[in-house]
């Protein structure tokens, strides 16, 4: 399990000052931060401690299994994020 | 660890003047009084975010606590510039930030532009979002079909608000005479023009997936419109972003689907600029042209004019949706080059290049109509920095006047101003209609309507 972000993210950075494993990314300052359209949590890092939807000021953060049906997409979008930025970045995915 | 005594105006209480405002207060500046033209706060919060996007106006409550909530004052019903000047402003104050935004639009710069029928998409956005400049605007959604002119979120916004289901919209906070002229729409389809091709689109995925999973709507995509030129492949694979990649897996998925019939359709166009509005005495047609995608010097991708044949496309209705843009302010320095205050990191440059003491600048004004709004509270981050600089270097100005000079100036000019308590009678006023109606809200969308509820309502 993890949690998951969704389309209605505002890019405010609250959910990055609050996650103790450093799971939310993009984060300012990395090259693909400008053009991101919202942040994504790695499902593999993250651990489930629901410091992000307590900090996120427009309840774009949802337990996966918990995420309403019409950002459903978003489970396989956050995931598929730091799939492609690892590609892209020649690290083990 | 006490502060030193200063008192800080941020003129514009959008989303950049609140996030300054709330970081401000965090640093332990004493007093903060945020400036509003309107009787309400917020900004686009309120007058920009579509009503369908509900979820994204909780920030609102965000801003009430960190500002209001924390003794910033409100001014609002105030226009910086006419009911008080800058001039006087710093005569008052430590500090002046100013959070203006962008509050014109880019125009086109084609024949027919201002035909009647031809509006900014941000004149219409502000209409169905009850602001109360644009209360008494009319829009003809009498014809079949209506063009959208652009590919960014405010045209996402306008053509879901065109196309969606009236139920779903009766249960937002849409202003009522907008939902009353749409309840007659006779709109049955939405041709939107994107400049450049599918992988340049603006839109984000969030966007483009929403149009695609609107009940009741259509989507069409011409097919060979998703078969990206050598240029756009190439830059897709070798520096797309996510978003580009998504963008183009979406728009390949709708291209593919049949038409069921559905009562409204949204059509995307890419590669398509309008070269001419036609009509006589109101909009009839669009003209358009065919772009291809090329690679020009510094390496970016752009749109340049085919010799196809340009073709016209029949509407009665055209929404501009190409960029805002900010406006100058009475006897503050002005970019006109960029449409900002010219700045450095924040503090407002004279016309010699360096600092003017005490003058800031923050969001759009600042930095041009970019980004969404999380963006401001880095921006508000960048502008506090420097202000918090100045006042620990001891180079802020030291004004003539104080609170109890402004107040009394104020309590002269603008006897209607609106402070925290107008705002949250008007606030309750709003929730307590929607409660009654099972809407978030019901919007005052009217000056004479917001001014009077000022005033805790009277028991019936």
């Amino acid at each position: 399990m993890a949690y998951v972000i969704i389309g209605s993210c505002i890019k405010d950075d609250s959910c990055i000052e609050v996650c103790p494993v450093d799971c939310i990314h993009p984060k300012p300052g990395d090259p693909d931060f400008e053009s991101a359209e919202q942040l994504y949590i790695d499902p593999v890092e993250c651990i489930d401690c629901d410091a992000c939807v307590e900090a996120c000021p427009v309840d774009a953060i949802y337990a996966e299994a918990w995420t309403p049906e019409k950002d459903q997409y978003a489970i396989e979008l956050n995931a598929e994020f730091f799939l492609q930025r690892a590609a892209r970045d020649g690290a083990p995915a | 660890m006490a502060r030193p005594a200063v008192r800080v105006a941020v003129v514009g209480a959008g989303p950049a003047g609140a996030f300054s405002a709330a970081q401000l207060r965090s640093w332990g500046v004493g007093e903060i009084d945020l400036f509003e033209r309107l009787p309400t706060p917020w900004g686009l919060l309120r007058g920009g975010v579509a009503p369908d996007h509900q979820e994204i106006k909780r920030l609102e409550q965000t801003f009430d606590r960190q500002t209001l909530g924390r003794g910033c004052r409100l001014l609002a019903n105030v226009e910086v510039g006419t009911d008080i000047s800058h001039a006087e402003l710093m005569e008052h104050y430590n500090a002046v930030v100013y959070a203006t935004g962008a509050q014109t639009d880019k125009s086109l710069g084609i024949p027919g532009e201002d035909l009647p029928g031809s509006w900014a998409a941000t004149e219409f956005v502000a209409w169905y979002n009850g602001h109360p400049d644009h209360r008494e605007r009319e829009f003809d959604l009498s014809g079949k079909r209506a063009v959208v002119i652009g590919n960014g979120n405010v045209a996402a916004d306008v053509v879901r608000l065109l196309t969606r289901d009236l139920g779903e919209l009766e249960r937002t906070d849409v202003a009522d005479h907008a939902l009353d002229a749409l309840r007659d729409s006779q709109i049955e389809e939405v041709v939107v023009l994107g400049r450049r091709g599918p992988a340049q689109a603006a839109f984000t995925s969030a966007e483009l997936r929403e149009l695609g999973n609107l009940d009741g709507v259509d989507i069409v995509v011409d097919p060979a419109d998703v078969e990206l030129d050598p240029v756009s492949r190439e830059w897709l694979d070798e520096e797309g972003t996510f978003t580009a990649r998504k963008n183009v897996e979406l728009l390949r998925e709708f291209a593919a689907r049949e038409p069921t019939g559905a009562a409204r359709r949204i059509v995307l166009r890419f590669l398509s600029s309008p070269v001419a509005i036609r009509g006589g005495d109101r909009v009839e047609a669009i003209d358009v042209r065919r772009n291809e995608i090329v690679r020009s010097g510094d390496g970016s991708l752009r749109a340049r004019a085919t010799d196809d044949p340009v073709e016209t496309i029949e509407c009665g209705l055209v929404l501009r949706s190409v960029g805002y843009r900010a406006v100058p302010l009475p006897d503050v320095p002005f970019d006109e080059n960029y449409y900002v205050l010219p700045n450095d990191r924040g503090r407002v440059l004279a016309a010699d290049g360096e600092p003017l003491p005490g003058v800031y600048a923050v969001g759009w004004i600042k930095r041009g109509p970019t980004g969404i709004l999380g963006t401001n509270k880095r921006d508000a981050a960048e502008t506090v920095a420097r202000v918090v600089e100045d006042i620990e270097a001891g180079g802020l100005p030291d004004p003539p006047k104080g609170g109890d000079d402004l107040d009394a100036l104020l309590a002269e000019r603008k006897p209607d101003l609106v402070g925290v308590d107008g705002w949250r009678s008007i606030n309750e006023q709003e929730l307590e209609a929607g409660r009654s109606a099972d809407r978030p809200r019901v919007k005052l969308a009217s000056r004479d309507e917001l001014l009077s509820a000022t005033k805790p309502a009277q028991p019936a």
